[in-house]
Order: structure tokens, then sequence, then C-alpha cells
């Protein structure tokens, strides 16, 4: 079995421009050895004062990442060292709330139901119906190449190598019947005590089935800042007690977007000659997302709304916030091949 | 998983409205041909509304057809 959580990457992080730059330079030394970090706060300044749209500002969005990595290991830090410096731990605020201040701005919300818990659920249903039109799971199903669904995979890595993570930081952050619920998905994601049956352990084998290569971190300059945006948006929502309601109303939003698409990828799979080792984590998602969707909408977003009234507009906004986002990784990786080219970044 | 289960029951079941049937705790599942559905995972969810390609399970299509277990609400 492939553990995810062991590997050290294979490439080196290279930086996408000077804020990056500045990180990755920081994270070489050593925190007693160096002076206030002034430049990485320049560098901040000048990254914000730069950006015009934060989601596919490739600096930032790779910066906020790797900031994000230092809680979870694996690609850079070995020792744990920088996790709680407090010149990058504010740096990566300032950038949050940048982040934060623009989704505000332009994630659609729809009208507040009543803040029970049925209602609440019944919005949660309304706001993720399956919508006819073209989309990046039927692409996979019918038409995508073998290299685009290699590439599907690759883009997919970053998140699901390390599936559920960014949601389980909210468990201590959520308590009563909401964390309950939280926990219960989350034991499902992480194998409920087997580790074979770990999402990402599953998830694993799909990408080494699949002739690629399943070491965190190993596609990592071919990720283009929509993607980190996707995932830095869950660990956003997840860090921050303060918007504990917009992380449980983004997992909502997730698993019931799940279900059915998973299909599509399978079917997708199957059709350019995968077998199951492929297709397991896909049809895994269709059983187990049907679930999920269930509890996470009712008892743990609906139940939240009720215990904590002052929540609901945030679980409505942290659902749109994940529609928003990942429509626009979705768009732009079908784009990108509808126009015949790579949804990689380009180097 | 409303309130705390004090009854002892092995098995809870829960329809959810509009979706399947939540169920929690150890079964195992007859199929039409008389073998066991074992499941793997804890919580499972049945299929309720009759066009799941899982089946038993639910696979969440009852969503593309508008599937609804409780008379409309009322605006």
């Amino acid at each position: 079995m492939t553990d995810t959580g062991t590997h050290t990457p294979s490439a080196r992080l290279h930086a996408r421009g000077s804020l990056s730059d500045s990180l990755l330079h920081i994270l070489e030394g050593h925190p007693d050895a160096v002076e206030p970090l002034t430049t990485w706060h320049d560098a901040v300044d000048d990254a914000l004062a730069r950006a015009t749209d934060l989601i596919t500002d490739e600096d930032i969005q790779f910066t906020l990442f790797v900031l994000y990595t230092l809680h979870t290991g694996g690609l850079t830090d070995p020792d744990g060292i920088w996790e709680w410096n407090g010149d990058l731990l504010a740096g990566r605020a300032r950038l949050e709330a940048a982040f934060e201040r623009q989704l505000r701005a332009t994630v659609p919300v729809p009208d507040l139901p009543r803040g029970e818990r049925a209602a609440v659920a019944a919005t949660l249903f309304e706001l993720t119906q399956p919508s006819p039109g073209p989309s990046l799971a039927r692409f996979l199903a019918k038409k995508a190449t073998l290299d685009q669904a290699r590439e599907f995979l690759i883009q997919r890595s970053v998140y699901t190598l390390r599936e559920a993570d960014p949601h389980s930081w909210a468990i201590p952050r959520l308590h009563g019947r909401s964390k309950v619920a939280l926990v219960e998905i989350q034991s499902d994601e992480y194998g409920a005590g087997r580790a074979d049956r770990q999402h990402a352990a599953i998830f694993a084998r799909t990408v080494e089935g699949a002739g690629l290569d399943a070491t965190y971190g190993a596609y990592l300059d071919d990720i283009p800042a929509v993607t980190f945006a996707s995932l830095n948006l869950m660990s956003m929502f997840g860090l921050n007690r303060r918007l504990r309601g917009a992380i449980a109303g983004h997992l909502a939003a997730f698993e019931m977007t799940s279900s059915i698409p998973n299909r599509s990828y399978a079917d997708g799979f199957r059709r350019l000659g995968f077998g199951d080792d492929v297709t397991e984590y896909f049809d895994e998602h269709v059983e187990a997302d049907a679930v999920h969707e269930q509890i996470a909408a009712h008892d743990l977003a609906g139940a939240l709304a009720e215990d904590e009234p002052a929540l609901l507009a945030d679980i409505l906004f942290g659902a749109s916030a994940c529609l928003m986002v990942d429509e626009l990784m979705a768009d732009h990786i079908r784009e990108s091949w509808e126009a015949g080219r790579s949804s990689l970044r380009t180097r | 998983m409303s309130g705390d289960d004090r009854s002892g029951a092995a098995v809870r079941i829960s329809p959810y409205p509009d979706g399947p049937l939540i169920v929690r705790g150890d079964v195992v599942i007859t199929g039409p041909d008389g073998e066991d559905i074992v499941p793997t995972r804890r919580t499972v969810a049945l299929c309720r509304c009759g066009i799941s390609a899982i089946k038993p399970f639910c696979d969440g299509t009852h969503k593309l057809m508008n599937f609804r277990t409780e008379a409309p609400a009322e605006d």
C-alpha cells in the first residue's frame, strides 16, 4: 500500500514570483538565525498591491499552499520548526484576509432559509442541484483522451492525496452533534480503522494504476493557481475558528456534488480501458458520498445552524464559495481541453 | 442521528427527507439472489427511490428525478 503521508517529494519547490521566492528562501534557513522577516512582509505587501484576481494569482496561491503545508508536513520544513513562526503566520493572515475579501465580494449567496435543520438542508440541496450543460464529469466520461485523464488525476492530486485533511481542522472547532456528524464522515474518509481503505490511499492506487507518481508533490510545478485556490479555500476555512460555519458549508457542498460526477469519472476511466484498481476510487465515492451528503447537509450543516444561529450566513457562504471556486477549476480544465490545450500550468 | 441513543438498539434506521434511508449499526443485507451483502462502511445509505445503479445502496441519482418523500412545503 502506498502511504501518502510519508513520502518525501522528489522535486524541489520552485517559486512562481517574488512572494513564493521570499518564502522558499526563508524556509531554507532556521527561525533563530534570521532577523525579523522584513523581506517577507515587504513581499506580502508587494504581492497584495500587485494582485488583481487572487484566485488565479500563481504566486499568491502557491505561497498560501506552501504555508498551509507547514501544518501538515511532507513537503518542506521536515522538522516543523517554521509551523508557528509569527512572521509567517502574520503574512498568511494578510493573504487570507485579501482572499476572503475577494470571495465575500464575488460569491453569490442564496437567500437565507430559516435556521432550522431541515430548511438549511433543503436550501443546500437546492443550491447543489445537478445542472445540465457542459461539465468536466461528462467530458471525462465521454471524450477525454488518456493524457487528459492522467492530467485530471494530476490536478486532483494536491487535494486528494491528502483527502479530508482540511475539513478535519474543524473537528475541535465544532461541538455537540455537528462535531459528531463531521467525525462520522471523516472516519469513513480515513478508512474507518482500515489503512488500505483511507480515501487518500485508494486514490494513490488510482494514480499509480494510471502510470503516474503518487508521491505527494510530484507534479507541483504543473498545478495552476486555480487548483491551489480550491485547496487553499478549504485550509483557510478549516484553520480559522471564526470560519467554522464556512467549513461546514463547504464540506456539505463538496459532498453533495460528488456522487453523480464520480460515476462519470469511473465511466471515463473504464472507457479508456482501466480496471478496478484505477476506478475503485471513483466507484467508492459514488456510494460513500451518497451517505456523506445526507449527514453533511442535515446533521452537520443543518444542526450547526440550529446550535449556532449566528453561523447560518457563513454556512451558506462556505457552500457557495466551494461551488464557485470548484467550478472555476473544473471550467479551466474542460475549457483548456476543448481548446486542444493542456490544463496544466505552462512554464 | 438526533438525540441520544439509550435504547440499546444495535441498529438505527433514519429516513432522510427526499433521500435514502441511513442505516447505522452492524447489518447484513440479503440480496435478491439470497446472497449476503455485507456493507463495507459503518454507515450506509439504502436506496429509497428505486433508480440507484448500486442497489441496495443509494448513489445519489434520486436528485436527478426530483424524488420527494414528503408533500411539498407550503410557501
